[in-house]
């Protein structure tokens, strides 16, 4: 940058102001400019094809990160949704499945019944953990450490260590159906996405969730039920996982028990470089979608470029310690 | 003149643009408590860091014994003699205070092993040479929050410190706590020591300091004798004009009854507690730290069970299991630790206003956003908050300013009791007033107010009468007329 532009800068904004526009707008500019160079390096990167390919790889994983979203902004996390990915999965596809060996007695049932199975599912494993983080004082790490043991012992308890295949069309559809040429998934995650989006930024519930991230104690003092919100942010992030694993059920056409796998850390990932504070209190929605959709962007891109996945793990782990250090440096470094 | 231990001028420095000293100035003689005045904000903290080798200067001059010197971290300024008693002190509660003491210097035994009892010895010797009542193998964990000051200054002696600063170092600890720490000082003046003491609570200045240098924004205004000066004079130099009665009461209690408390117990914090508070009355409540003076409050208000009392509002019997049910019956608690327990330091103002006013701001779940901003809008008014936006994180406020975002939290509900548990506490002088002023016309107004406070010249001043705590026990109510500085802490003690 040359000094005049610097200049140029002050004056039309105040240091704080300035300030607040990186804060805001930086991770963006950082997807853009990601975007930028994939396209000019690769024809084939701005397709309509590909791009629809790198929303429907974004999609599972965005759904993860907004529930994880809720869950960090209370100064929480939640380690245990790769498993309950699983379990709602395989759980919702016992009684979608046409297989007469894997299913539940009477499957296929419709999706109107397995859909609410696996959202239920999700849900119950996110309340139990809430209540053993805001009733017994556990640590939200300890409890959903032990949540992702057990999710993934159920899951493989449930469907003898195999696969359930052969799930239906019907079912299917939630995985591989479009509407006007949109994949369903990414439908589901533009929903999620702006309920999340309105629930944080516009209703008392969102407001309670930022003052308690902030400061618990405060929020206690000020009539606010610290406990139940605690609470209520697991529910989600547990309903959450219990959709996104139906999703990748759908998709792939049978639910595995190995589903899931380290899916946490991605989530996490897109949360952290989307800016939120695992301190919690501070963070934005729109910057954890984006945060998804720079690891879909990245490891798409590094496909398209033909680099080994072994690598593209690597620049991942760059990217995320990066993202952070810039964050330290914007808010500390004065 | 004898040489100055330190003599300072003309210190700047600036953040962001902003100034924050323009012109830091200090003289310290030898053997001499100087206090270190001026309001939040003044730029005394900055002062403070840069000496300390925290900050680096843009510029001025710091002469220590004569010489110039330029510290670029804590440990330089350390081994240069000048030590600083921070007004949040850290010290690491599982060691001992020994290990505290020589902590990153422990004397060494064999085979790279630390040498206990040599330390241990050591770490005695200083403390009996200093007259403080503290063993040095306790852990510091069970140590009172003075006498954690009292290991600080130990500390600071054991690295042969000649200029000691202490950053309101009685905000935190009782009246009879904090004579002992005078009469430390007072041990450290005579050992022919340089302390810097700065502090809001202005009777303490009288009371220890010989001399005083007075900042107000970011520069040096003047400096002298305490001798020579009267309390009047020393607040007008701090806020810039005269301001004349320091407690205006312009409440008169009625004989309606407000809130009565009756039998109020929690087993090991207050025992059977009872007073009535009359509307318009501000009842203050003095005692010394761990009296029990905020565990009332916080069974009142339902952040604590009580094991039996009852607490009447109006004349009616309320049940409160938490502080929703005391918020929906007209009570409000400002806090006695604003960064703790009172704000969201990195949220708006804005937000930090509403935050108690949430169910009521959004009927139908959704936020009414215009309603907030009004909200604020009102309250910042009220309160003549100063803030450059409603917008900016409540952290960039000055300390008076952010105990008015408090206050205008508690207010925004219209509230029928006000609890107050130290509202002034690191609070200037000029904000005091204000603050004064807010709580007098809401008790004017009819308002019930029960105030804690330390700080005896402010508890006198504004309360219509007194209850005093000791143990966890009341132990006596003082009006107004009879309550004086001498009543209140036998009573306390």
């Amino acid at each position: 940058m040359s000094s005049t532009e610097n200049t140029a800068g002050k004056s039309l904004f105040s240091s704080d102001r300035r300030r607040l526009i990186i804060q805001e707008y930086g991770i963006f500019l950082a997807f853009l400019l990601l975007a930028a160079i994939l396209s000019v390096s690769n024809e084939f990167f701005l397709t309509a094809g590909n791009i629809s390919n790198v929303l429907l790889q974004t999609s599972i994983n965005g759904v993860l990160a907004i529930g994880m979203t809720f869950v960090i902004l209370t100064r929480g996390i939640d380690l245990s949704v790769g498993s309950v990915v699983a379990l709602a999965g395989i759980v919702s596809a016992s009684f979608a499945t046409g297989s007469a060996t894997a299913g539940i007695v009477g499957a296929p049932y419709s999706p109107f019944i397995a859909i609410p199975v696996g959202l239920g599912v999700g849900i119950a494993c996110g309340a139990l953990v809430g209540i053993i983080v805001s009733r017994f004082s556990v640590p939200a790490f300890v409890a959903t450490l032990g949540m992702l043991s057990a999710a993934r012992g159920l899951t493989l308890i449930y469907g003898g260590g195999k696969p359930v295949p052969a799930l239906t069309a019907d079912f299917r559809w939630i995985g591989t159906g479009n509407i006007a040429g949109i994949p369903m998934p990414v439908i589901i995650l533009a929903i999620v996405f702006a309920v999340s989006w309105w629930v944080l930024n516009r209703t008392r519930f969102g407001r309670y969730i930022y003052a308690v991230g902030g400061n618990p104690h405060a929020a206690n003092t000020s009539g606010i039920n610290v406990g139940r919100l605690r609470f209520s942010v697991y529910v989600i992030s547990g309903g959450l996982s219990g959709l996104a694993g139906m999703i990748l059920a759908a998709r792939t056409g049978s639910a595995l028990p190995q589903a899931g796998i380290a899916y946490e850390l991605d989530a996490i990932a897109a949360v952290v470089i989307g800016g939120t504070s695992l301190s919690g209190g501070v963070g934005r929605i729109t910057g954890t979608l984006i945060g998804a959709l720079i690891i879909g962007v990245m490891n798409n891109g590094l496909d398209l470029m033909g680099i080994q996945s072994y690598y593209q793990q690597v620049l991942k782990g760059a990217l995320i310690v990066g993202a952070v250090m810039l964050d330290q440096k914007r808010n500390h470094g004065g | 003149m004898s040489e100055l231990l330190l003599d300072v001028d003309g210190l700047q420095k600036s953040f962001n643009g902003v100034a924050a000293l323009r012109n830091g100035r200090l003289q310290l003689q030898a053997g001499s408590v100087h206090a270190l005045c001026g309001g939040n904000g003044a730029g005394k903290s900055t002062f403070l860091k840069i000496l300390m080798g925290i900050h680096n200067r843009d510029g001025g001059t710091i002469r220590r014994r004569g010489t110039d010197v330029v510290y670029s971290t804590p440990a330089a300024a350390l081994a240069a003699g000048i030590a600083i008693i921070e007004q949040e002190l850290s010290p690491v509660p599982h060691m001992t205070v020994a290990e505290n003491i020589y902590l990153g210097r422990e004397p060494s035994a064999r085979f790279g092993g630390i040498d206990f009892k040599t330390m241990n010895r050591n770490a005695q010797g200083l403390l009996d040479r200093l007259e403080f009542d503290i063993r040095a193998n306790q852990f510091m964990m069970n140590l009172s929050v003075a006498q954690v000051q009292l290991v600080e200054i130990a500390k600071a002696l054991s690295h042969d410190a000649e200029v000691i600063f202490m950053d309101e170092p009685t905000s935190a600890i009782g009246e009879k706590e904090a004579q002992q720490l005078f009469a430390a000082i007072g041990r450290l003046k005579a050992e022919g020591k340089g302390i810097v003491y700065v502090s809001h609570r202005l009777s303490e200045i009288f009371q220890i300091a010989d001399s005083y240098t007075v900042f107000r924004d970011g520069a040096y205004v003047d400096s002298g004798r305490l001798a020579d000066i009267d309390r009047p004079r020393l607040i007008e130099m701090i806020v810039g004009r005269a301001l004349g009665e320091e407690y205006i009461k312009t409440n008169a209690p009625t004989s309606v009854p407000g809130l009565e408390v009756a039998g109020l117990t929690a087993p090991g914090k207050i025992e059977n507690v009872s007073f009535t508070a009359h509307k318009g009355e501000i009842l203050g409540i003095y005692g010394l730290m761990g009296s029990g003076r905020t565990e009332i409050f916080n069974c009142i208000f339902g952040l604590d069970a009580p094991s039996a009392g009852t607490i009447r509002l109006d004349g009616a019997p309320i049940t409160v299991k938490k502080p929703a049910d005391a918020m929906a019956q007209g009570l409000a608690f400002v806090t006695e630790d604003r960064k703790q327990t009172g704000l969201n330091l990195i949220d708006s103002v804005r937000n930090n206003v509403c935050l108690a006013s949430l169910p009521e701001l959004s009927p139908r779940f959704n936020m009414d956003r215009a309603g907030e901003a009004a909200a604020s809008r009102e309250m910042i008014e009220r309160f003549r908050i100063k803030a450059a936006r409603d917008t900016m994180p409540v952290s960039g406020l000055s300390g008076g300013n952010q105990q008015k975002v408090v206050l205008g939290k508690w207010f925004l509900r219209n509230p029928k009791v006000l609890l107050l548990d130290e509202p002034t506490r690191g609070v200037d002088v000029g904000a005091k007033r204000e603050i004064y002023r807010i709580i007098c016309e809401f008790a004017e107004s009819g308002g019930t107010v029960v105030m804690i406070s330390s700080e005896i010249d402010e508890v006198i001043g504004m309360s219509d009468r007194i209850l005093v705590m000791r143990q966890g026990r009341p132990a006596g109510i003082c009006p107004r007329e009879e309550a004086d500085a001498q009543t209140l802490v036998h009573l306390s003690t």
